[in-house]
């Protein structure tokens, strides 16, 4: 059979497909400061993208953006082929759920809920019928008289949630969808999100600085700093082929080794690196020149422990010492010493149970990490 | 030379009253303030009460005492309502009443009027202009009163400042009568209360989430619409305080009226001054004041009633 691709769960590689939301070198100047940085994005219909970053990255300014609240100090935003860069934000057809809910404390949930819909002239009946509706999904019905004070977390999350898709915007904006919520709950909401997106094939704009939340919920993911994009790409993308160092230590961990290219064949590289003295076996061929400067990443889960060296090779093998073990019941985190002070991090499943109460590896014990040749990740930047 | 014995039963003493001190810190420091109250409002309060249900005299004190000892021991009570009776039949005070109402209602909506949107722009305005406009708010607190109302007499004259800055552009030939009008009233009760409506006003404003009103207009509302269905009702608790901090006050008023208003504007606080000093009628000055006081109880409750509940809600 030949390789197809279904572009229904990626319409981002078809060629055909037209865009939903076109962001066209947009900046967001405030006084000196830049939060935006001319970036351009394309969001697809039914996707559910997320916007991740820390703190003062622009992130939130870029929604903001997309939802009305700011001007763009250049550039343009269409959504399905309309230009709002300067529309005001109650005559877009998008709707958002904001990080504090933003619930209107003088009303019941039920005129919350059905607030944006008043807004519109619908007839009261339709406008009773729709909120009914909307409060049977997110399982809200009895609490429908109630007012925000009165319910908890979860609940206002999920009124919030109810009250920015009644309207049944074209995109829905998620400003911090979760972070209000304690892990438990985020958790379970999380999949109560994704399954309320499939359902009703919105687009969604998720803003977190939680890169798990990013990884379970996205399609895509746009990793940003200092205004601007660093990576865009599928939680699988992103993870395992970070384009630069950035990329790699903000999404999970990462041991980066410094080192230069000894060789490179036309299926092979080699790096070499000083601190811990190591050579790399990368078994793929890469467009770099001998001798320049790069990094290696490589995942601690990717690294193997034992005790004995694992082969004659002399590449992609390390020997150090254990320095502390974190026991986290179906993982273990290792740390491990190498020479005299640098630490690699190695996290290594549980498949066993340990024999007469000794852990397989112990504190102080040498051991030999040895990776597989495709693991390790060559970043120029 | 103090006796060891006599020492030590003083200190014993000293410490039992600390202890009693440490104990019943709380109520020491409720007591205090409630005595205060007890003192010098409530006391008075009676006083006024049954001065009022007194008949007027000329002697000193101007009225019949309440209770009289005639010989053998006969304890001689005398109550009259004749006073309120007489405020009831006499139109001038009902009247009086309601033009003291009138006026306060409408210096009211006028505060509001003013006082809203400038409380409004104090709360959205940067940290450091903010502070500056707070101050400038409560500046005319830091000259008297008196003092302020006078100045008002001096720019609303005949001859004052601004008639003769408006004959001396042109505008007008002859000088606009302003001072001894309800005009002149008004102007002096809303410039005298106005931060009375803007202080509550801020307070409330100041605790707003105005993520609020992003999210009205995210869901179409426009900016008319949002300030009616979200700004207004969430500042519905200021709205009310700062009013009754203005409604009570100057339904009262004694001095605007009578230095601004001259004999043409009727407040309820002239009329007590008259019966009290002019006619030298206690009794019924005091009916007036006991009137006015249970005029005014009503909407103080309403208030009271509010902030209970505000603090229920929250």
């Amino acid at each position: 059979m030949s390789q197809s691709i279904d572009y229904n769960d990626r319409p981002w590689l078809d060629p055909e497909a037209e865009p939903f939301i076109k962001v066209q070198s947009v900046s967001k100047h405030f006084g000196d400061f830049t939060a935006v940085d001319s970036v351009d994005l394309e969001i697809y219909k039914g996707e559910l993208f997320c916007l991740l970053g820390g703190s003062g990255c622009g992130k939130t300014t870029l929604l903001r953006m997309l939802a009305g609240f700011e001007t763009p100090s250049s550039g343009s935003i269409l959504i399905d082929g309309v230009n709002m860069t300067d529309v005001p934000p109650y005559e877009r057809p998008v709707n958002m759920m904001f990080q504090s809910y933003a619930l209107f404390p003088h009303m019941t949930v039920e005129s919350n809920v059905g607030y944006g819909l008043r807004r519109d002239g619908i007839a009261k009946e339709e406008i009773r019928q729709r909120v009914e509706d909307m409060l049977a999904m997110v399982e809200l019905t009895q609490f429908r008289k109630r007012k925000p004070h009165q319910l908890s977390g979860g609940q206002k999350q999920r009124v919030a949630l109810a009250r920015s898709l009644i309207k049944q915007p074209k995109m829905l904006l998620l400003d911090e969808p979760l972070a209000a919520l304690d892990k438990r709950l985020r958790v379970q909401t999380q999949y109560e999100l994704m399954n309320i997106q499939d359902k009703l094939g919105v687009t969604f704009v998720v803003v977190t600085h939680d890169q798990e939340e990013a990884m379970t919920l996205s399609t895509r993911i746009a990793v940003m700093d200092l205004g601007r994009f660093q990576q865009i790409g599928t939680p699988t993308e992103i993870y395992e082929f970070p384009s630069s160092r950035l990329v790699a230590t903000f999404i999970g961990n990462a041991n980066m080794f410094e080192g230069r290219v000894t060789e490179n064949g036309i299926d092979h590289v080699i790096v070499e690196s000083k601190d811990p003295a190591c050579s790399f076996y990368i078994d793929h061929g890469m467009s770099i020149a001998e001798g320049s400067k790069v990094w290696v990443a490589l995942r601690p889960e990717k690294i193997q422990v034992s005790k004995q060296p694992p082969g004659d090779s002399n590449f992609n093998c390390i020997k150090g010492m254990v320095n502390d073990i974190g026991y986290l019941g179906g993982t273990s985190t290792y740390r491990v010493l190498i020479g005299d002070d640098r630490i690699v991090e190695i996290t290594s499943p549980n498949l066993s149970r340990p024999k007469d109460g000794n852990p397989p590896i112990d504190w102080d014990e040498e051991i030999y990490l040895s990776w597989e040749a495709s693991n390790p990740v060559v970043l120029t930047k | 030379m103090s006796d060891p014995a006599a020492s030590s039963t003083q200190s014993r003493l000293l410490h039992r009253l600390s202890h009693l001190l440490q104990r019943n810190w709380r109520s020491l420091v409720l007591f205090i303030p409630f005595f205060w109250l007890l003192l010098f409002f409530l006391a008075p309060f009676f006083i006024v009460l049954k001065i009022s249900l007194a008949e007027t005299i000329i002697a000193s004190p101007p009225f019949t005492p309440m209770i009289e000892w005639v010989d053998e021991g006969i304890m001689h009570i005398r109550v009259v309502i004749d006073n309120y009776a007489y405020l009831w039949e006499d139109d001038l005070y009902a009247k009086t009443y309601l033009n003291s109402i009138k006026i306060s209602s409408i210096s009211t909506i006028l505060c509001l009027l003013i006082g809203y949107p400038m409380a409004y722009a104090i709360v959205r305005s940067s940290h450091t202009t903010k502070h500056i406009l707070l101050m400038l708010v409560i500046l005319p607190f830091w000259t008297s009163f008196l003092l302020r109302v006078y100045a008002w007499m001096g720019l609303l004259a005949d001859q004052g400042t601004i008639n003769n800055l408006l004959i001396a552009i042109g505008i007008i030939d002859e000088p606009l009568r302003m001072l001894y009008t309800p005009f002149a009233v008004y102007v002096g009760i809303v410039y005298t209360y106005v931060p009375f409506m803007i202080l509550p006003l801020y307070a409330n404003m100041e605790k707003i989430d105005w993520t609020l009103l992003e999210a009205a207009a995210d869901l179409g509302a426009k900016p008319m619409t949002t300030f009616f269905t979200v700004t207004l009702p969430i500042t519905l608790p200021g709205i009310i305080a700062g009013s009754l901090l203005v409604f009570i006050p100057a339904t009262g008023e004694y001095v605007i009226p009578d230095l601004l208003g001259g004999g043409n504007v009727l407040m309820i606080g002239r009329v007590l001054y008259n019966e009290f000093n002019a006619n030298i009628d206690w009794p019924v000055a005091s009916a007036v004041a006991i009137a006015l006081l249970l005029l005014l109880v009503l909407p103080m409750m309403l208030y009271q009633h509010m902030q209970a509940k505000q603090v229920e809600a929250e």
